[in-house]
């Protein structure tokens, strides 16, 4: 079977880089070698372009637009570098950075240098700390959220939604600084629509939502990643054969993820596969605290 | 019926299929990611009919949910099958080209009709007729199955029936159109494919075939008996007839997960030896002579296992296996060793390659390709193979290559076995919850906030007439024994029927009481249906 592909034509920072038609300018920018940073976006996930770091100049367009989320076109003219962008992208990591603790995105850090953010710098300003000093909420043994690290990305609500889950257990209450990721009336997890199948952790960018595994490895000082090995292998219960990535720590297994980019899972997990492992070593401390 | 033994498949293909018959599946909560592909094509406009006993979490999704009778499959494919001839939608270019038996089944079909149909399962005729017409006339079309299909006296009959509707329509060996029955274990598929069956060499090479013989006896240099050996069913009644003497069971555990469970506890316990060969003390490990402690096969060796689209699979050793546990393959090889033959010490790679060379299906799948390819799905006959992602292709070939054309099968409504009586007037059903596994083994070693434990599911109007409320404790019995356990009561199971999860049997040893009636060709037995009735507890309720 023969597909043919309607090919575009467009430039990238001066750069002819031709992509199939309905490439996004954020995919077309990887192909030409270009790493265009994202919060919001990911592979498995439907854009939903709310953070902004993704913004690219196209020519003859008056606002930046989200490359993750527009369409490369024919004759398009493209800037990523531009002082323009360069702005932009620094101001939205500085109000990110301002409003909400990043100590567990290295990614956003690494972005944070590139376009000299300086978070710090509106420390002075007291409305920010309005979002911060929540404690993380601890309900059940498999995962905790800790807003304080929550970038309103939305992307835990596409996975529960109709990006994967259909599950709908939490989405956005509140609005401005008052704005939280909660479950329907803030009831507890446990007694919400939530079925644990972790596909929120599996996508949140910040660690504001992250197995109990982790946390407690990381309240203890023992979180330490140059320690960590990740072996791909297949979950041992059902017989659909997700694809696992089992991260593992002093030989113990420590948490569980799966590949965004396998035909079988496109990275999503159900409760066994992500948490049902805690069998394989039932000398370490249960996954009932 | 189209000669082999997998589903035809692929997973990304339900999310482009039109129409999608959900039978005897809850595969929202038993293969909960197969589900989200199922949920990427609803989104894309499939529409689902959810054909089950239990308006199910999955049934929640479908378009329409036929809540047929316990046990009534055949008769409601039968009925699909009659009203397709009988509006004319049958594929009739295909039927002609690629079929056989056609006749006879239309003669054999003919008496169910719409409402002898409604009559037997208790659904509708009008929803019957609906999804007959939405199957036979959707471009592309899936039927996706598991144990609510297999788990029957006459399991295969159903599964028979099925594969009728595929044939008279022409919805298999096409992209988007297939047969999909759902495996339930991560190995299952590969356990067949490797010739874990009685009558099968690896790579579904039928044993009684001479060249196949001569091929494997020449590889391992030895006569191999050509007669088919027994299932796991028939391997009981051996026991009970004294023929069976001794086992060695690897990774199962009958004490807890056979129908009728008192009875297989006690053959086991009588057999002269017994050895299992698992990762866990389980009840059947206790009743055994020797057990041989080995390693968790996905997380702590390496290997390959099959999954429901016939991909191939690499597992890979994450963590060191505990103390004396070892490896399944060592342990066998070591058992060899022993018996007085040696094998060396092959890796899972060598072992592999050996496959390899005899199974025609996997010759093509190198231990690199899988790791390079993300698995791959058999039939892969050669290097430059790209594996199969659907099977019977060669049924829409001008030329069938030589081979018969598919045949149709006659199936007869039954019922089930047991039938509801005065005395035990309740039908039980079981199957999964979502956070559980099978008899707990493994799922047992983790705790979270959505599992409830084994409870029995009755309508709030049978609640209601026994005087039962949600979460008191009660007596379930069944011919072959009684089980205490809590109730919940869910206006969500139909009313007369009652279901339960067997995820606990320490808590609630339901296998006491499932029916262990059996098919004759897959020797599965029937979870499906039992008869019970349910009695208030009398004196103090005691703690759930």
């Amino acid at each position: 079977m023969t597909i043919l592909e309607t090919k575009v034509a467009l430039r990238i920072n001066g750069e002819a880089v031709e992509v199939p038609a309905g490439t996004s300018i954020h995919k077309a920018c990887e192909s030409a070698g270009i790493d265009t940073p994202t919060l919001c976006w990911a592979e498995n996930l439907t854009p939903v372009n709310v953070c902004r770091v993704c913004v690219v100049e196209v020519e003859g367009s008056r606002a930046l637009v989200p490359s993750c989320a527009r369409p490369a076109e024919e004759g398009m003219v493209v800037e990523t570098d531009s002082e323009r962008v360069r702005h932009s992208r620094k101001m939205v990591l500085e109000f990110l950075g301002s409003g909400v603790n990043l100590e567990q995105a290295p990614e956003l850090h690494e972005w944070m240098q590139r376009y000299g953010a300086e978070p710090e710098r509106y420390d002075q300003y007291e409305m920010p700390a309005v979002r911060m000093g929540d404690a993380p909420k601890i309900q059940d043994n498999l995962f905790i959220r800790d807003y304080d690290q929550c970038v309103l990305c939305y992307k835990c609500v596409s996975a529960c939604g109709d990006d994967a889950q259909h599950s709908f257990a939490i989405a956005v209450s509140g609005r401005g600084f008052g704005a939280r990721i909660s479950t329907e009336y803030d009831t507890p997890l446990p007694d919400s629509a939530c079925v644990y199948c972790g596909n929120c952790i599996g996508v949140c960018p910040t660690g504001a939502i992250q197995f109990k595994t982790e946390f407690d490895l990381r309240a203890a000082d023992d979180w330490r990643p140059d320690d960590q090995d990740v072996t791909r292998t297949i979950c041992s219960y059902c017989g659909v054969g997700c694809n696992l990535e089992l991260h593992t720590q002093d030989e113990k297994i420590i948490k569980v993820t799966s590949p965004s980019d396998h035909s079988v899972t496109n990275g999503h997990l159900c409760i066994k596969g992500r948490f049902g492992w805690q069998y394989v070593q039932p000398d370490e401390p249960p996954l009932n605290a | 019926m189209f000669g082999a033994g997998g589903g035809t498949s692929s997973y990304t293909e339900v999310e482009e299929t039109d129409v999608i018959l959900l039978w005897g599946s809850n595969a929202r909560e038993a293969h909960p990611i197969y589900f989200h592909h199922v949920l990427k094509g609803l989104d894309n406009g499939a529409t689902m009919y959810a054909v089950d006993p239990r308006r199910t979490s999955s049934a929640k999704f479908a378009d329409v949910w036929l809540g047929l009778n316990v046990g009534t499959d055949v008769a409601m494919a039968n009925a699909l099958g009659r009203e397709i001839i009988a509006a004319g939608l049958e594929n009739r270019e295909f039927i002609a080209h690629s079929s056989q038996g056609f006749e006879a089944y239309k003669a054999h079909v003919e008496p169910y009709t719409l409402d002898y149909a409604e009559q037997i399962t208790g659904v509708p005729a009008e929803a019957i007729r609906e999804m007959a017409h939405a199957y036979a006339t959707a471009e592309t079309a899936q039927i996706l199955w598991t144990l609510g299909i297999t788990e029957h006296h006459n399991g295969v009959d159903n599964v028979k029936s099925l594969c009728n509707l595929a044939l008279l329509t022409g919805h298999v060996g096409r992209w988007g159109s297939g047969l999909v029955p759902l495996r339930g274990q991560n190995n299952v598929q590969g356990g067949g494919d490797m010739g874990a069956l009685p009558n099968k060499f690896p790579g579904f090479q039928d044993i009684g075939d001479p060249e196949a013989h001569a091929k494997f006896e020449a590889v391992y240099g030895m006569e191999i008996n050509p007669n088919p050996g027994i299932h796991l069913t028939l391997m009981f009644e051996a026991m009970d007839e004294g023929k069976i003497k001794g086992a060695y069971i690897i990774g199962e555990n009958p004490a807890d997960s056979e129908a009728d469970v008192d009875h297989a506890r006690k053959l086991l316990s009588g057999l002269d030896i017994l050895v299992v060969q698992d990762i866990f003390m389980t009840r059947t490990a206790e009743l055994a002579d020797v057990v041989l402690p080995s390693s968790v096969g996905w997380a702590e060796c390496d290997g390959t296992v099959t999954s429901s689209e016939r991909r191939v699979q690499r597992v890979r050793a994450a963590v060191p296996a505990p103390g004396e546990c070892r490896h399944d393959h060592d342990i066998i090889g070591e058992l060899a060793r022993r018996l007085g033959v040696d094998w060396g010490n092959p890796t899972p790679e060598e072992l592999w390659d050996e496959l390899r060379g005899l199974s025609p299906l996997h010759q093509g799948m190198s231990w690199d390709r899988l790791e390079a390819e993300g698995g791959l799905q058999w039939p892969c006959p050669t290097i430059d193979h790209p594996g199969s992602p659907f099977l019977h292709g060669w049924l829409w070939e001008d030329d069938l290559g030589g081979r018969d054309p598919s045949p149709f099968s006659v199936t007869e409504h039954e019922g089930p076995k047991e039938q509801l009586t005065a005395e035990f007037p309740l039908r039980l059903t079981t199957g999964r919850a979502l956070d559980s596994y099978n008899t707990g083994v493994q799922s047992g070693g983790f705790e979270n906030p959505i599992r409830y434990g084994d409870a029995l599911d009755i309508n709030p109007v049978d609640a209601a007439e026994l005087n039962i409320e949600n979460g008191e404790r009660v007596l379930v019995t069944s011919p072959r024994g009684s089980v205490e356990m809590d109730v919940r009561v869910q206006p969500d199971i139909p009313i007369g029927l009652t279901f339960t999860t067997f995820h606990f049997p320490d808590l609630v040893d339901i296998n006491l009481i499932t029916n262990d009636e059996w098919d004759r060709d897959s020797g599965t037995a029937e979870f499906k249906a039992a008869s019970i009735r349910v009695e208030k507890l009398l004196g103090p309720r005691s703690e759930g």
